[in-house]
């Protein structure tokens, strides 16, 4: 592993992002617009709803979509920093340079970390302001919960690029529909117990249900399912196998059919 | 004197369409060589096998005496290319663009490193300027300096000065030769322009349809030929493939 390498490939986007108004608008602007739609809507709701089930409410939802957004964005900013390199034509530099595979993708790694930390420490204050969320009620819990959240999120940005080597750069649209593919599966507004019993056994492989459904039960009931954030844990790390294995499946495929070439082409 | 490329059979296929067809070829240590060929003869696939973006359906790419895949890091970092199909991230200025090359071929002093190439190749005016702002030319010049952040033992070069002036061609030709001659490398290096092509090359290595079809210096080319200047031999290639020699 060279370390110079990898911070090659993390300088080259922190500079596209700290001077990019519409990417920080993309890190900052939508996850606040989206918190005042789930906030309205939260307080909307919580005045039809039960009285004494207004604290689980706003707690219950906005966590969600807190998360989630951390989920996405976890996947968008890896998927993003190697689409970056398509968009510029500069992939070709890239993949004839000496930089591996894995230090590639520990490079989108830290671009993801930052961008996602950043992003999570902006909008948690500003929850707790306009709508008195304090999600670090959670405890320690918070951060096994958010390494799940990323890591998720790297897997799926490893498959998002796979599929724009397969199938060149007019997939890119895939990095950004991906997650909200899973979302309708992954319980992150309800539990896991509105789902038809058949489908409750097929989500199970998802880590993102394990990881919802455990947040739902430790806000709910105060209590940390250990059962779930290990299910999640161990989901995750079969996946960042599986993840690195289809990501070099497609580029082995890519360099014995001539695709990357292709990718600044299309 | 070392031997820095050696391509043994190399054969690319796609599908039904054969690309390079066993091709062998050595490039020593000092050397500059050619790759001519009409569009499609297989240069640029050839390039792209080097650069291990395309790999070879069979045969085998030694550089520096070692197996390119199986030492394919080790061996880029030695090496370099530049190509018109490949350009440098439009939205970086043209210091960061090569600070970035740098660190990405493990340039340990890096600054210093980008210092010495904006000065060598007077791109002290444009250094600050985002690289999509520059015209084709500057882009090119930039690229040729992005070959050499690694100071490379083995340089490609597809076309590189398909977009620059003829005086800056001229400079820059000089400077790629004089760099990598004090680096002890050496150059596989593709163009249309044959006058350039005769200028820089020790050798020449004409591709038809796939296969090597003539190897050799420029004046025994002319000579074996009958032709006077390259381009004839060029066009006379293109229009009917000489039978590949046994």
């Amino acid at each position: 592993m060279n370390f110079l390498h990898v911070f090659g490939i993390f300088y080259r986007n922190v500079i596209l992002i700290r001077r990019s108004v519409p990417k920080l608008f993309a890190l900052f602007g939508f996850i606040t617009v989206e918190l005042f739609l789930w906030g309205f809507i939260t307080l909307w709701v919580q005045t039809i709803g039960p009285s004494d089930a207004k604290l689980d409410f706003i707690l219950l939802i906005l966590s969600a979509f807190i998360f989630w957004s951390m989920f996405e964005l976890s996947q968008r900013s890896f998927s993003v920093s190697f689409l970056e390199e398509v968009w510029s034509r500069n992939v070709i530099n890239i993949f004839a340079s000496p930089v591996k595979l894995g230090e590639l993708v520990l490079g989108f790694v830290l671009v993801g970390v930052v961008q996602t930390l950043l992003a999570f420490f902006y909008i948690t204050p500003i929850a707790f302001l306009l709508y008195a969320l304090n999600i670090w009620n959670m405890g320690l819990y918070i951060i096994p919960f958010f390494m799940n959240v990323l890591i998720f999120g790297w897997v799926l940005g490893m498959v998002a690029i796979g599929l724009v080597v397969r199938f060149g750069p007019s997939a890119d649209i895939l990095a950004f529909f991906i997650p909200f593919l899973l979302l309708p599966f992954s319980a992150v507004y309800y539990p896991v117990s509105v789902f038809p019993s058949l489908l409750q056994k097929i989500t199970f492989i998802l880590p993102t249900r394990h990881m919802f459904e455990g947040m739902r039960i430790a806000i709910t009931e105060g209590v940390i399912p250990l059962d779930s954030l290990v299910w999640a844990t161990i989901l995750n790390l079969i996946y960042v196998f599986l993840g690195f294995l289809f990501l070099h499946w497609m580029l082995r495929l890519a360099r014995t059919r001539g695709y990357l070439s292709r990718l600044v082409q299309d | 004197m070392t031997t820095i490329l050696r391509v043994r059979e190399v054969t690319k296929q796609y599908g039904n369409l054969t690309a390079v067809d066993r091709a062998s070829f050595e490039i020593e240590e000092g050397e500059i060589v050619s790759l001519l060929g009409p569009n499609g003869a297989g240069k640029t696939t050839i390039i792209q096998m080097l650069l291990t973006l395309v790999s070879p359906t069979s045969g085998d790419i030694q550089i520096f005496g070692k197996t390119l895949k199986d030492h394919r890091e080790e061996l880029l970092s030695m090496m370099n290319f530049t190509a018109p199909y490949s350009l440098l991230p439009y939205n970086l200025t043209v210091k960061e663009a090569l600070t970035v090359f740098s660190l990405l071929y493990g340039v340990q002093h890096y600054r210093e490193r980008v210092s010495l190439l904006i000065y060598e190749f007077d791109l002290g005016q444009l250094a600050d300027k985002k690289v999509g702002q520059l015209s084709s030319g500057e882009q090119m010049r930039i690229g040729i300096a992005k070959a050499f952040v690694n100071s490379p033992r083995f340089l490609l070069l597809d076309e590189p000065t398909a977009s620059l002036d003829p005086i800056i061609a001229r400079v820059l030709r000089a400077k790629i030769l004089k760099l990598v001659r004090k680096a002890g490398g050496a150059i596989l290096w593709t163009s249309h322009n044959m006058r350039e092509i005769e200028q820089v090359s020790d050798r020449i290595i004409f591709l038809s349809r796939g296969q090597i079809v003539a190897d050799d210096s420029p004046e025994n080319l002319k000579n074996s030929f009958g032709q006077e200047d390259l381009e004839e031999i060029f066009i006379s290639i293109g229009k009917e493939p000489v039978n590949r020699p046994s």
